[in-house]
């Protein structure tokens, strides 16, 4: 297999990398720049562990191929706080114990950002449905969808 | 395997045509990705089909649209002008997987993976889509409804792709609807599935419509007889009475663990009713 060789922008950064063709975003973001936020859960679209935001759009990066990051604006989890300001999200998810092992938090985190920023104020049930592809074994939803309504009504006041 | 990002149709046919392995052509590779994964196919070649000139544009066309073979789910549920004119067709499409599958699952994808679950077909069969087709012999149309031929299988041979589905124009008083069944209210496949496209007339009278049906058979199916039951009609319990009966009597479902024969036989006619009462509302009907 010929590797391949990819130019592409990570949180920001123009970034470069060689990968395998039939070699996962996912892999690619954990393995090569060692951008270890995005988990994998299942490799299958599934959990949403591996949730990352490709050209502003929410994907799972275990279903995108690493040569398809070529030319495109990748966002992960490590780009989300700025220095050490953490985002209201993430505060939220703190302050409301939304999590517990936090293997699903990555993924919930981008994926309620990206919500948040087409619905600035969703109702619990549009939070719930946006969410649905993003499993957790732990914690409970209740929390989750607590702490991104707590975060939506923090980051619209300010 | 080789990763092949196409910059021409010319160039995607010639590849698709000149591979003498296992080629796949990949869209938004919800399906590809997953199957590569799991080992149910291993490719020599995917051919990316999204950098396509235009395979991304959702266009106006002699009053309907034409929608790029690489347009997601998200991007077509933005897209007032579709969401108006065809929203049963978008409501199929936007039941596809979670908000992280949205973002990648094509309508095109959907219909090539060729599963007689496939959330997206029964909308488009009613509507009754047309898909553009470039192969080594140039451009030919096809009706969706004869692109399924069995599961896993559809009928474009070697060196073909579709590169955009038209959903034509409509009267001002039509519209039309797409419901499944699933065990649980999101992300899973469906048991049984209805689409229904209709026309009215100014007193609410069915002049035109399309019933089909998905899950219940090897694959899409057309139900005229459904559709004749409520022409003529303005949709009284006894014409969709009629329409279910007529939706059951084609099912040949498969039994599994999630839907036994009978049930999705039954559910079949349940959905195709309900789905052809909301067609009714939305077209205008009382
Ligand atoms: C978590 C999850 C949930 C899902 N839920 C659903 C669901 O609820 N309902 C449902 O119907 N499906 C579901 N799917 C399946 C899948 O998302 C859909 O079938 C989707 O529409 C496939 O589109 P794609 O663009 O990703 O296709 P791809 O994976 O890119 O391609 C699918 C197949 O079509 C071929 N193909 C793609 N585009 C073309 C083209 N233009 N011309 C010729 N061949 C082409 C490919 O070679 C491949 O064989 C789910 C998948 C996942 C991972
Ligand atoms: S790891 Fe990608 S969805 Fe589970
Ligand atoms: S906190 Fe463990 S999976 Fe969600």
């Amino acid at each position: 297999m010929k590797n391949i060789h990819v130019s592409t922008t990570v949180n920001g950064d123009p970034t470069e990398f060689i990968c395998a063709p039939d070699e996962s975003l996912l892999d690619v973001l954990r393995d090569r720049l060692r951008l270890t936020g995005s988990k994998e859960g299942c490799g299958s679209g599934d959990c949403g562990a591996c949730s990352v935001m490709v050209d502003g759009r929410l994907v799972c990066s275990c279903l995108v191929l690493g040569a398809e990051a070529e030319g495109a604006k990748i966002e992960t989890i490590e780009g989300m706080a700025k220095g050490d300001d953490l985002h209201p999200l993430q505060q939220h998810f703190i302050d409301g114990a939304a999590l517990q092992c936090g293997i699903c938090t990555p993924g919930i985190l981008v994926a309620a950002k990206a919500l948040l920023e087409k619905n600035p104020n969703p109702t619990d049930t549009e939070v719930r449905y946006w969410l649905a592809g993003n499993l957790c074994r732990c914690t409970g939803y209740d929390k989750i969808i607590k702490a991104v309504q707590a975060a939506a009504a923090e980051m619209r006041g300010a | 395997m080789r990763y092949v990002k196409a910059e021409n149709v010319a160039e995607v046919v010639q590849l698709l045509q000149d591979e003498v392995g296992v080629a796949r052509v990949l869209a938004g590779g919800t399906d590809v990705l997953v199957q590569l994964k799991m080992g149910m196919v291993e490719p020599d070649l995917i051919v990316d089909i999204k950098h396509l000139e235009g395979i991304k544009d959702i266009v106006s066309e002699d009053g309907g649209y034409r929608i790029g073979a690489a347009v997601s789910g998200a991007e077509l549920g933005e897209h007032a002008g579709v969401v108006a004119l065809w929203p049963g067709v978008v409501e199929g499409v936007e039941l596809i997987g979670s908000t992280q599958v949205q973002g990648r699952a094509t309508m095109a994808g959907n219909l090539c993976n060729g599963s007689p679950a496939a959330d997206s077909v029964p909308g488009l069969v009613a509507a009754d889509a047309v898909v553009r087709i470039a192969g080594p012999d140039g451009v030919r149309d096809c009706a969706v409804l004869d692109i399924p031929v069995s599961p896993g299988k559809i009928s474009l041979t070697k060196g073909e792709f579709i590169t955009s589905i038209f959903l034509p124009k409509r009267p001002e008083r039509a519209s039309d609807a797409y419901l499944r069944f699933i065990p649980r209210t999101e992300m899973d496949i469906a048991v049984a599935a209805a689409g229904v496209s209709l026309e009215l007339d100014a007193d609410g009278t069915c002049t035109a419509a399309r019933v089909s049906l998905g899950a219940v058979a090897p694959t899409v199916l057309l139900v005229e007889e459904a559709a004749n039951a409520i022409i003529g009609t303005k949709l009284d319990e006894a014409s969709l009475e009629i329409l279910a009966a007529a939706c059951s009597a084609v099912c040949n479902p498969i039994d599994d663990k999630r839907g036994t024969i009978e049930f999705r036989t039954e559910i079949a006619g349940v959905l195709a009713k309900r789905a052809a009462l909301i067609a009714y509302k939305r077209a205008g009907g009382q």
